[in-house]
């Protein structure tokens, strides 16, 4: 097996005559971290839902630790060991921080099955834990998160990825709602990621961040991938030049 | 008191300015309208509404009208459990009333007496089959399985078509009290066995109804499938993307609406000792009622069944102490309309001030 950890072969994903995304072809290696750049609506966000299973692709292949995978669920993309952090949080309001971090695979004292018994206790422990890390500050755990700031809610979606063990993850803007002290920790969590030599996929705007973090960019223009640069090799002007479409990569552009 | 060890990242969280819960409110609200009875029926008819006046009888309270509030809210109380969680997970259930109508015909018909006064019994159902005088086992398995098998058809249309609750459990409620008038073509069914008679007798409804409370109370708090009630009605794609299995949680929320459906069925065809095909009409608004009088949030996400059980004594408090004032019932029904509304407007308000606050 080589150390391709996730590799797409023409991934495309229409909606109804939208091309949200045109012929993907991606690599991520061992232990690299890559950042996803581009407009809005360039194809970034579309191109993670297809990757973690909450959108099914119409066209192409996903091999995932050199197997093809077809994800039904969000569900199943997390049991083959994908996380990620999306742009809407995928938070419950009405629940507590233990609760969000634990949402869906919940601690469980005693198995009933549906009606298993939760460890409130231990969730909450293994919460305060995971949290210590962000240095985020709530000043009750047990209180509903519908009121909490946007760094707040940023933080405990992190928490989350964070706390289980996975095989890639995967971030969608994280630092975009956030203050720059909460910024300044959330790439110290992605610093730590990258010691421990687990790969990453980060969605950013913020150009500063990416070279300061990742190996590569991979630029996004109109659906489709426009450039694949090395950090060491390229700058800010470059990247900037390709997400307006100021340059164009003869090599990764179709003739149409 | 600041206590610190409730957060994280060295905020102090002051536990005295917490906000109070929700059930407090209710509960306050249950001891005003008492009060405004009792002061009432003071001042109209110079009787107490709840304290026990009566010269040589023991007791601080009124335990006859006391027990007449609580068991005529607890059969309906037994739906409104159910409607509850399904109401936390973001669901409504409009079809218990009419579950309530089928399963009372259906169980009834399997717990008949063969013999009347000595003579065979004419209006047995079963009575060609030979499935008369059955123990009691069977008509409450079968009337169970009738709510399990509606709530299925419910949930399964809500989980796997998508169809919008509202839709998918009107069309329960029409057809269920289709079912339950073609059933014995619209003639009652009376003369149950013993045993069967004996589940509704005395206070055994408010027993049942306690007892279901305090399970779902628990279940709602301690367990996994709780937890997942209120992250799906909270927000129902953040629970898809975790992982949890929506459909399958939803089509569980709907068995067991139905299931407590048939459990106040049972229990009302046998207090009253027959069955009527226009058995639990309007029920289903009442025990949605109750819930919403108690604080569930319709948008889903919030509530207890605790705050529904106080709805519901907040209901019965209401429907006796227009009784006791001798007022029509027609002015009961206008007072309850208002208060479902009145108790929405007055959680919406309270959600807004909050998050102004916050």
């Amino acid at each position: 097996m080589s150390d391709i950890i996730l590799k797409t072969e023409g991934l495309t994903k229409h909606y109804g005559g939208v091309q949200a995304l045109e012929g993907a072809n991606f690599e991520l290696r061992k232990g690299e971290h890559v950042a996803i750049m581009g407009d809005n609506g360039a194809g970034k966000s579309t191109f993670v839902r297809q990757i973690t299973g909450v959108e099914i692709p119409s066209r192409g292949k996903i091999i995932f630790l050199g197997k093809e995978v077809n994800f039904q669920s969000p569900l199943e993309a997390r049991e083959a060991g994908i996380e990620a952090v999306f742009q809407n949080l995928a938070l419950a309001d009405d629940l507590d921080v233990p609760s969000n971090l634990f949402l869906g695979r919940e601690k469980i004292r005693f198995n009933l099955g549906p009606f298993s018994i939760l460890d409130h206790k231990g969730m909450r422990e293994a919460t305060r834990k995971a949290l210590e890390k962000t240095a985020v500050k709530i000043p009750n755990l047990n209180s509903t998160i519908r009121h909490m700031s946007g760094g707040q809610r940023q933080c405990v979606a992190i928490a989350r990825t964070a706390t289980f063990p996975s095989k890639l993850i995967i971030m969608d803007e994280p630092t975009a709602a956030l203050g720059v002290a909460e910024t300044a920790q959330v790439e110290n969590i992605i610093r730590t990621i990258k010691q421990n030599g687990e790969p990453l996929i980060l969605i950013s705007h913020n150009m500063r961040q990416v070279f300061d973090l990742v190996d590569r960019i991979v630029v996004f223009r109109r659906g489709r991938i426009a450039a694949n640069l090395k950090k060491s090799e390229t700058g800010g002007e470059e990247v900037v030049a390709y997400i307006t479409g100021a340059k164009i990569d003869p090599s990764l552009s179709d003739a149409a | 008191m600041a206590k610190s060890e409730a957060g994280i990242g060295g905020l102090k969280y002051d536990a005295g300015r917490r906000a109070w819960p929700n059930e407090l409110n209710i509960l306050l609200a249950l001891v005003i309208i008492v009060a405004a009875f009792e002061i009432l029926g003071r001042l109209l008819l110079g009787e107490s509404f709840l304290l026990n006046t009566r010269e040589g009888v023991p007791g601080l309270f009124n335990e006859q009208r006391l027990q007449i509030i609580i068991l005529q809210v607890s059969i309906v109380g037994i739906i409104a459990i159910g409607v509850t969680q399904v109401i936390i997970s973001g669901g409504i259930d409009l079809s218990s009333g009419s579950i309530v109508g089928a399963t009372a015909m259906i169980a009834m018909s399997f717990a008949q007496v063969a013999l009347v006064n000595g003579n065979p019994n004419p209006k047995a159902i079963f009575m060609a089959e030979g499935l008369v005088d059955l123990p009691v086992i069977v008509p409450v398995l079968v009337g169970i399985g009738c709510g399990l098998i509606a709530g299925l058809i419910n949930g399964s249309l809500i989980a796997y078509t998508r169809i919008p609750p509202f839709i998918a459990t009107l069309g329960m409620m029409v057809a269920a009290r289709g079912l339950a008038r073609w059933w014995s073509k619209g003639n009652p069914i009376s003369s149950p066995t013993e045993s069967y008679a004996a589940i509704g007798q005395g206070m055994n409804p408010v027993f049942i109804f306690v007892a279901l409370a305090i399970l779902f109370q628990l279940i709602l708090t301690y367990t996994k499938y709780g937890k997942h009630c209120y992250a799906i009605g909270s927000n129902e794609e953040a629970a898809r993307i975790t992982g949890i299995k929506v459909e399958h949680h939803k089509v569980l929320v709907y068995v067991i609406a139905g299931v407590l459906a048939s459990v106040a069925a049972i229990v009302l065809s046998s207090k009253n000792l027959t069955a009527q095909a226009g058995m639990g009409v309007m029920y289903e608004l009442d025990a949605i009622a109750m819930a919403v009088i108690g604080g569930i949030s319709l948008a889903g996400g919030r509530g207890s069944i605790i705050g529904t059980v106080l709805g519901a004594l907040i209901f019965g408090v209401i429907i006796s102490g227009f009784t006791f004032l001798k007022l029509d019932a027609y002015y009961q029904e206008m007072v309850k309309g208002a208060i479902i509304v009145g108790a929405v407007v007055l959680d919406q308000w309270r959600q807004r001030r909050r998050s102004m606050r916050a």
